[in-house]
């Protein structure tokens, strides 16, 4: 009381006033929780979280078009998707391919595009191929006007900046050397040359680490060079070899040759297609729906978004089963559980302890153990067909299909999920008093009223729980439908792990399992509100 | 339900009582039938999934142990190693002896030791010993992880003032909500990146990661019922914190933290999604192997190591339901 007497703040022991001193140690409480905490969500946030992250951006990343193919997809801009695109185009294709086709990424694009086109994956193979013969035939009538043009060393000259030229002619250059570096002077006369030999330059020595002062172009850079000649004018040029390049301006327009347009024909009629460029031009973008649309079976076509042909919608219906069968097994689960919960929650403590061991065993065994007996019990030569047949119930030759199906999923399924099922509805059972029943039992209800009146609707909130817990385990399974749900029986997990090591569309598969992850989290933020994760108990 | 059925029970209410207990039995059977029936099938003498006449007869030559030969291999040296286990464990008791406890238990923990070390010591390329090798290198390393983070967490998370304390719960627990193949396509990308796919170490941080809410659950729970006024007491005589941690609040929370371990320990040696992504041919685990054998050809040694994990399962839930019972005499609650 004699605080009440005193003048101005609180103060504690030590003289500082009370509010600040209390603060302070309120804040290094805080501070030391958190320091406890934090080692294990940090590694919790590499671990996990960052994975997780990984996937949803690979969902929507598509840098691979834009990255195998730069120029083109530059170039597309300007196309109005009528018919064929340009011969510009084409010629920056052949750049970027033939860079591609020297890095062995054309492959990976082309099984990308294949996934939304079927046909390009062949196509960029073969042109793979053959996208070093284009140009040829101006390659050869460069050599034939000046056989200079035949010599690296002039190419390197004519292209690489002074220093650069200076460093790599040396004798004592081992291997790649210094990164290729162009000549500024020669960039604004040759932009479309000087682009292309750039690119061979870098190619070579990154890919086969060759000194680029002693190979000879590519095809397409002499392709590039006959494109420059023919359009921009080398009379201002007054650099390195000025005369070669009016000696080659002179001769350029009695030069014969493919265009890039026919020379990709004839490789393969398709490059005419415009379904491909329409393919190529909508995957361009850095970051694409793509992936989505095809998880809900829609494809991003030429004409906006479009469904699937009916016969490759498989996603929905993957989706549809999913949801389906595991409502089927939370509904299976209920039925078996409950009575199981309420003979528990209502036995002596002892007995239900050591029933409650039944329900446990199942909980401690190896997920892989319980497959493996249902596999070996529900096979047509299996321990039930033979117990069926030796009743008499099912003639030899005609034993039930028990496994790979769905029927196969629901029965192990259900076995699997059960006591995830029955612990929450028992923990909840426990604390129903008897005496509500007992009360209505008196005020004359019957058994039956009594149970659906007063004793159900206090076991809601244990049939809420096991349900969520069970739908959410039961909506990502993967291993037990893969063993017994053979091709009916499997669920859209089955089809993301398919994507990740068979057919490898990583994309896709990242789609889809963000679809389902999104569906989990609901449920968990549902299962958060009623239950309570702090309340999660386990055996 | 009443436990007893009254004397004057109509017919209709004795049938009731009756046909429920049916019901009940009946499902108890569905739980447990399943997991006892792949036992006396696992001692086939024959390559099939059902029983033979012979078996039904009880003769004993349809039954052998030839799947659990098949399981165990033929190389290593168990013997030796449980002779050195003994060895090593009976010095042990001797120095605690001298010490002034008379404590036999390391000579058994050492002997089982010895007799696995013994066993799997350098194998390479045995069908089933080599995936429980690696299995027995995976697991401890990621539940020591696991428990080693966890228990400091859910000693933080406990604290009265946690700031966010709901968003970080969330976080922590979420590896058990996430399904398996999710996290196991996410953890293979990434690790794909950062070089740890197909790694040891990629498997144990992922199996690591799985392990944890079961650690966070169980030290938690343990800790709701810890008297804080100990923890003070200890200060109040003079013990630091270090010393407090230690010799107050670790004793108590111990058994909570045992058995998150071995919910750590169970999750990570039966984990098969995971591993099979983030895992390669170096690390192909028990589990792994009983998965690409059912897949595959099922071989009746399945079921012989099926029989084996149920018998260590039967261990493990002895061991958590003595130490949960302990746990609550310790917290001065009437086990239940």
């Amino acid at each position: 009381m004699s605080d009440a007497t005193q003048d101005g703040p609180v103060l504690a022991a030590d003289g500082t006033p009370l509010k600040r001193s209390l603060s302070r140690a309120l804040r290094a409480q805080k501070l030391r929780a958190l320091m406890l905490i934090a080692p294990l969500l940090l590694f919790i946030l590499i671990t996990f979280i960052a994975p997780i992250v990984d996937m949803l951006f690979r969902s929507v990343e598509n840098q691979i078009v834009s990255e195998t193919l730069p120029r083109t997809v530059v170039e597309l801009e300007g196309w109005d998707a009528e018919g064929v695109p340009s011969e510009d185009v084409y010629a920056a294709l052949a750049y970027d391919f033939m860079e591609a086709a020297e890095r062995r990424n054309h492959t990976r694009l082309g099984s990308r595009l294949n996934y939304e086109t079927t046909g390009i994956s062949s196509l960029f193979r073969q042109s793979g191929r053959g996208v070093d013969d284009i140009g040829e035939d101006y390659a050869d009538q460069f050599h034939d006007l000046n056989p200079a043009w035949e010599e690296p060393e002039t190419w390197a000259a004519l292209m690489g900046a002074p220093d650069w030229v200076e460093a790599q002619s040396a004798d004592d250059v081992d291997g790649a050397g210094l990164l290729f570096r162009l000549s500024v002077a020669i960039q604004e006369v040759l932009p479309e040359t000087s682009d292309a030999y750039r690119s061979f330059a870098r190619t070579v020595q990154s890919e086969d680490d060759d000194n680029p002062v002693a190979e000879e172009p590519w095809n397409t850079v002499y392709l590039a060079l006959y494109r420059d000649l023919s359009t921009g004018d080398v009379s201002g040029y007054d650099g390195l070899m000025a005369d070669l390049l009016a000696e080659a301006a002179a001769a350029v327009p009695d030069f014969e040759g493919m265009t890039p347009r026919e020379a990709f024909a004839d490789i393969n009629d398709d490059w005419l297609d415009t379904e491909v460029w329409a393919t190529i031009e909508a995957f361009s973008d850095p970051y694409t729906a793509g992936y989505f649309l095809s998880a809900i079976d829609l494809q991003l076509t030429p004409d906006g978004v479009e469904r699937q042909p009916p016969e490759q919608r498989v996603y929905l219906l993957l989706f549809n089963r999913t949801i389906f069968m595991s409502m089927a097994i939370t509904l299976m689960c209920v039925l078996l559980g409950y009575p199981i919960a309420y003979l528990l929650s209502n036995l002596p403590a002892r007995t239900s302890n050591l029933l409650l061991i039944l329900v446990l065993l199942p909980f401690w065994t190896s997920l892989l153990v319980r497959t493996s007996a249902w596999k070996v019990l529900l096979q047509q030569q299996g321990v039930i067909n033979d117990l069926l047949v030796w009743i008499g119930l099912v003639a030899d030759d005609a034993r039930l299909a028990l496994i790979n199906n769905q029927l196969g999923t629901i029965i192990a399924m259900t076995h699997i999920l059960l006591p995830f099922m029955i612990l929450p509805l028992f923990s909840v059972m426990k604390t129903i008093p008897p005496s509500y029943v007992r009360a209505a039992k008196s005020l004359g209800a019957t058994n039956f009223t009594a149970f659906r009146r007063v004793y159900f609707p206090q076991s809601i909130p244990g049939i809420g729980a096991g349900c969520i817990l069970v739908f959410i385990l039961a909506i990502g399974y993967y291993i037990t439908p893969e063993l017994v749900g053979g091709r009916t029986g499997t669920f859209i997990s089955n089809r993301i792990a398919y994507h990740i090591s068979s057919s490898l569309n990583w994309g896709l598969a990242a789609a889809l399992g963000t679809i389902l992850l999104a569906l989990v989290l609901v449920l968990y933020w549902v299962y958060d509100r009623i239950v309570g994760i702090d309340n999660v108990k386990l055996g | 339900m009443d436990t007893k059925l009254p004397p004057y029970a109509t017919f209709g209410q004795r049938a009731w009582f009756y046909g429920f207990r049916v019901i009940c039995g009946l499902i108890f059977f569905f739980l447990i039938a399943p997991i006892i029936i792949i036992i006396p099938l696992s001692f086939n003498a024959e390559d099939f999934f059902t029983f033979t006449p012979g078996m039904l007869a009880l003769d004993a030559d349809a039954y052998s142990l030839r799947h659990y030969t098949a399981f165990f291999g033929e190389d290593g040296y168990p013997w030796t190693g449980l002779l050195v286990g003994l060895g090593f464990g009976a010095a042990v008791s001797a120095l605690f002896y001298f010490l002034g406890s008379k404590n036999l238990f390391p000579i058994l923990i050492f002997g089982i030791l010895g007799l696995i070390v013994g066993k799997l010591w350098g194998l390479e390329g045995e069908e089933w010993m080599t995936p429980l090798r690696n299995s027995l290198r995976i697991a401890p390393v990621a539940t020591l992880l696991s428990v080693s983070f966890g228990t400091l967490a859910a000693i933080g998370l406990s604290q009265s003032h946690v700031p966010f304390k709901g968003a970080i719960m969330a976080i922590l627990i979420s590896p058990m909500i996430v399904p398996l193949i999710i996290s196991a396509a996410g953890m293979y990308f990434f690790y794909s990146r950062i070089g740890l796919q197909g790694t040891f170490m990629g498997v144990v941080l992922a199996h690591a990661a799985l392990g944890i809410p079961f650690v966070i659950i169980t030290v938690t729970a343990t800790l709701v019922g810890f008297d804080r006024s100990l923890t003070r007491a200890a200060a109040n005589l003079g013990a630091n914190p270090v010393t407090t941690f230690f010799r107050i609040q670790m004793p108590l929370i111990l058994p909570g933290v045992i058995s998150g371990g071995l919910f750590a320990f169970i999750t990570s040696f039966d984990e098969v999604v995971v591993v099979i992504f983030v895992g390669s041919a170096g690390q192909q685990t028990l589990p792994w192997q009983m998965f690409t054998g059912l897949r595959e050809q099922i071989s009746p040694v399945i079921l012989a190591a099926a029989t084996i994990l149920v018998a260590i399962s039967i261990v493990l839930l002895t061991v958590v339901e003595l130490l949960r019972r302990r746990s609550e005499r310790l917290r001065g609650m009437s086990p239940s």
